[in-house]
């Protein structure tokens, strides 16, 4: 326990002093406050509370921005450390491997954690200023947005650490890094798009669909977030979706815990195993 | 009745694919021995230091270290007792020298405390508060020394320990090594570097991953049997033209020349160059290490 909190300072330093953090929280709190700004300004029509257009909003950027900032972090964790040689001395210290990865996760999601919060939570707080109290649906729902995002942010250092393991070269890693992100984030939507519009509805049904979606953490998150509550998903044009939805918020953040778990004992099973 | 070994290999081999890194390898170190392994890059030097620490599965053979196998489960126990200084050492750049000592002692479970206390052994102490980033190599091999020396290691493994080191950082490193086998330390040592293996009891020689010859060095010396060379001023020529037409000599220029002899018969060899009239300086020069160990693999090779 000890050696794993140890690895955590060491990581949470790191990237404090080379500026990881405070470059993560400066462009989540700088884009969440233009979105917020930018969003709430037709909500008076409307009559929506600013808070829930926000957490919309927000939600699209975490889709974008935590992924990749997830990824940029860990894709070097291993590979980086071999490829520097600080990684052989670690390992003739008195701790196994799995320690090491999981004391760096904790460290990373620390990092990506206090960014998030900090970022949107400078987002939100600048928006009560503006406009006055909000109600407490609305507050439930943006801490949600903020808790789910650090959530979609640990899937992402999991399978970063999982690339990380694997590969030899730090090139490599980076690559299938940027890939991984267009892939889940991206592409896979477009392509159950492309899907769904060629099929015409005649073999996927909607409990598939649902079951499709389960396999994208990203749309996971969307699904926890701009579906989930019935207020935000008529703002979010998620409506038609949130009405077929057969998941409760339990599977969701089940599903989404998975994408944490898996791709992290894979990565730990793999580390085990490659020679240093 | 002899102490059991702190480290033992036996029939020790690693593979990889068809090509064999290390092959066969036989070596005992005895509790507060210092062993040198020489050989060229790629011999296998590092493999073995790898094996002998459990970082890296032997394909075939059986080590242990400590009298325990240095990649089972209770590895863990003693690793705290065992030092390692890795060739080419690295740490994390943003941190400073002394977060970096504090970081490996938290993991060592080392009292922080004496942190400085080793700085200040190294000669970092006026460099604690910079970032590793910042140092020189000299500095960083200090860093890693210090490392190695957290938790009173009783087996230490310094692979290339000197390399690119200037002359006063090698001096603080023999000083260092001396006080550990006072205090009963085991060292193996990896090197190229001459006055590193003078620091050691036994030299291990190896070549494309076998070791071809193990001993101290007078004793691998005469196993080698090779000559050495006298050389000889004269402040004239013609004086000592009547004995070298004797001797088999190579003249270098007018005022020097070069005899070869065997190792015993050295002295005879002094004594009649002595003799000679107008000699001005007698230079003695035994085989270099490059000559031993070149010539102990040609040995093993036959």
């Amino acid at each position: 326990m000890n050696a794993i909190a140890t690895i955590a300072g060491r990581e949470i330093r790191d990237g404090l002093r080379n500026r990881w953090a405070l470059g993560a929280v400066l462009l989540m709190a700088g884009l969440a406050l233009t979105l917020a700004f930018l969003g709430s300004a037709p909500t008076g029509v409307v009559g929506a509370s600013p808070l829930e257009v926000t957490v919309v909003s927000l939600s699209s950027l975490t889709i974008f921005l935590v992924p990749l900032i997830a990824l940029l972090l860990s894709h070097d964790a291993i590979v980086g450390e071999r490829d520097r040689g600080t990684m052989l001395l670690l390992l003739s210290y008195p701790l196994s491997r799995w320690q090491i990865l999981v004391g760096k996760f904790l460290g990373h999601l620390s990092i990506l954690a206090v960014a998030t919060v900090l970022g949107y939570g400078a987002a939100g707080a600048a928006l009560t200023l503006a406009a006055g109290e909000f109600d407490a649906d609305s507050l439930r729902s943006f801490a949600w947005m903020v808790g789910s995002s650090v959530l979609l942010g640990a899937v992402f250092v999991a399978l970063g650490y999982l690339i990380s393991a694997t590969v030899r070269e730090r090139a490599t890693a980076a690559g299938l890094a940027v890939g991984i992100w267009l892939l889940l984030v991206l592409l896979y939507d477009m392509a159950l798009l492309g899907l769904l519009v060629s099929d015409q509805g005649r073999t996927i049904s909607a409990a598939a669909f649902n079951w499709l979606l389960l396999l994208d953490p990203a749309d996971i998150f969307r699904l926890l977030n701009l579906a989930g509550l019935s207020e935000t998903s008529v703002f979010a044009g998620m409506a038609g979706l949130a009405e077929q939805m057969q998941f409760g918020r339990a599977v969701l953040l089940t599903a989404l815990a998975t994408w944490v778990a898996v791709p992290l004992a894979l990565a730990a099973f793999v580390f085990s195993r490659k020679e240093p | 009745m002899t102490m059991s070994p702190t480290i033992f290999m036996e029939g020790v081999s690693k593979r990889y694919g068809e090509t064999y890194v290390v092959r066969d390898v036989d070596l005992s170190v005895a509790p507060g021995e210092c062993v040198a392994i020489v050989g060229h890059n790629g011999a296998g030097k590092s493999t073995l230091v790898k094996m002998a620490l459990g970082l890296l599965t032997p394909t075939a053979g059986r080590i242990t270290l400590l009298g325990e196998n240095p990649a089972g489960r209770q590895a863990m126990a003693f690793r705290r007792r065992i030092g390692f200084l890795p060739e080419n050492v690295a740490f994390s750049p943003a941190m400073t020298g002394r977060e970096v000592l504090r970081f490996y002692a938290r993991l060592k479970q080392v009292p922080v405390a004496i942190t400085d206390q080793l700085l200040e052994r190294v000669g970092l102490a006026a460099a604690a508060r910079r970032r590793v980033g910042t140092y020189s190599k000299g500095m960083r091999q200090r860093l890693g020394l210090a490392q190695a020396l957290l938790g009173e290691p009783r087996v230490l493994f310094l692979d290339e320990p000197t390399t690119g080191l200037d002359i006063e950082s090698r001096q603080m490193f023999y000083g260092v090594m001396a006080e550990l086998r006072d205090a009963g330390a085991t060292l193996l040592l990896s090197s190229h570097a001459l006055s590193d293996i003078e620091q050691a009891d036994r030299i291990a020689i190896m070549k494309a991953g076998r070791m071809v010859a193990c001993g101290a060095l007078p004793e691998l010396r005469r196993q080698a049997d090779l000559p050495l060379r006298i050389r000889v001023h004269v402040v004239n020529g013609n004086a000592a033209r009547e004995f070298t037409a004797r001797r088999s000599v190579q003249w270098l220029d007018d005022l020097r020349f070069e005899l070869t002899c065997a190792d015993d018969g050295k002295v005879e060899a002094i004594r009649s160059v002595s003799l000679l009239e107008g000699v001005s300086d007698i230079e003695m020069m035994p085989p270099t290490l490059v000559d031993l160990c070149d010539e102990l693999t040609r040995e093993a090779a036959e």
